[in-house]
């Protein structure tokens, strides 16, 4: 499956089938990280809720330095 | 004490977490600084370098408030999204409203800063505009519901100090929330002269982040906003033209 990733396009395996799988897919669940799913912003609890479908668009963020 | 919304603050300082050398460096100055207020900033994480180090996660979550800022955001919309992806990491509700209208001066943009503003305090955050030193727009600000007014002292990162120290008085003096000054602040005089107009409390980071000697830095500026506080409530004297004698003028003539 393919998806829209920080503006990159990404594939991965078709066991990714929700928010949470993603996280996981790519080793960032100790990460303080925030997700919008389709331009829809995911509260933590959603994740593991939130289907991903092909061609879905994806923000992966997290805070960095700045004042 | 500095009250934030429903918040209270022993330190009147708050600190920015841009720009430091490294971590370390970082870590020691933010506690050489005493403060109790981080301000980040949001972007996109780099997913294919999970172990990435990231300066927040280093960080006792317990132990500081969590202030991210809108920094990029150019529209109200904009602001407003970076705001609610900070509040999904679920550590924070507060935010400083950050709208540049001018890249090259960095000053805000005061239209998309109010509607911005009006917008998140509907949606229940705890909203801390950075604002220009317009008495008018401050005033316009805390008529929306800013929790505390954030005006700059002159350009961000530009180390210049108050430029403006009359404003600054006169949106002190007209608001009934903490007024934060907030960008310009160039050496401890500067955060002192803040604090002795009267500001709650003082935002700064390059002037800390990009010396020499960050984490003696972040004490000079500690202690710095401490004296200017102490000033302000034990209240200075009047300027007056003339001298006036310390000594006293009776028994001059001792023989």
């Amino acid at each position: 499956m393919e998806l829209k990733i920080n503006g990159e396009i990404v594939t991965v395996p078709d066991t990714v089938q929700h928010v949470s799988d993603l996280v996981e897919h790519f080793q960032l669940e100790k990460r303080v990280l925030m997700i919008e799913h389709n331009e829809s912003i995911l509260e933590k609890d959603h994740h593991p809720k939130a289907e991903v479908k092909d061609g879905d668009k994806i923000e992966i963020v997290q805070f960095v330095g700045g004042g | 004490m500095l009250k934030i919304g429903n918040d209270s603050f022993q330190s009147r300082l708050l600190l920015g977490t841009g720009k430091y050398p490294n971590f370390d460096v970082q870590k020691e100055a933010v506690e050489a600084s005493e403060t109790e207020i981080l301000t980040f900033t949001v972007r996109r994480m780099n997913i294919f370098e999970p172990s990435q180090p990231n300066f927040l996660e280093k960080l006792d979550l317990e132990k500081y408030t969590f202030l991210p800022n809108t920094a990029g955001a150019k529209t109200a919309e904009e602001a407003v999204r970076h705001a609610k992806l900070a509040k999904a990491s679920g550590l924070c509700d507060m935010v400083k409203v950050e709208v540049i209208g001018c890249d090259k001066t960095l000053l805000p943009d005061p239209v998309e800063t109010l509607k911005a503003t009006e917008e998140l305090v509907k949606e229940g955050f705890i909203v801390l505009p950075y604002t220009s030193d317009d008495v008018v727009l401050a005033r316009r600000l805390e008529e929306l519901g800013a929790h505390a007014i954030m005006p700059g002292a002159s350009p961000i990162g530009s180390g210049q100090g108050i430029i403006n120290p009359l404003n600054l008085s006169f949106i002190i003096e007209q608001s009934n929330v903490p007024v934060i000054v907030d960008a310009g602040i160039g050496s401890p005089a500067d955060a002192a002269y803040a604090m002795e107009l009267g500001a709650d409390a003082v935002l700064l980071n390059t002037a800390v982040s990009a010396v020499e000697d960050p984490v003696r830095m972040a004490k000079a500026m500690k202690l710095a906003i401490e004296a200017g506080r102490l000033g302000f409530e034990a209240g200075r004297i009047p300027k007056k033209r003339y001298a006036t004698a310390s000594s006293p003028a009776e028994g001059m003539s001792i023989g």
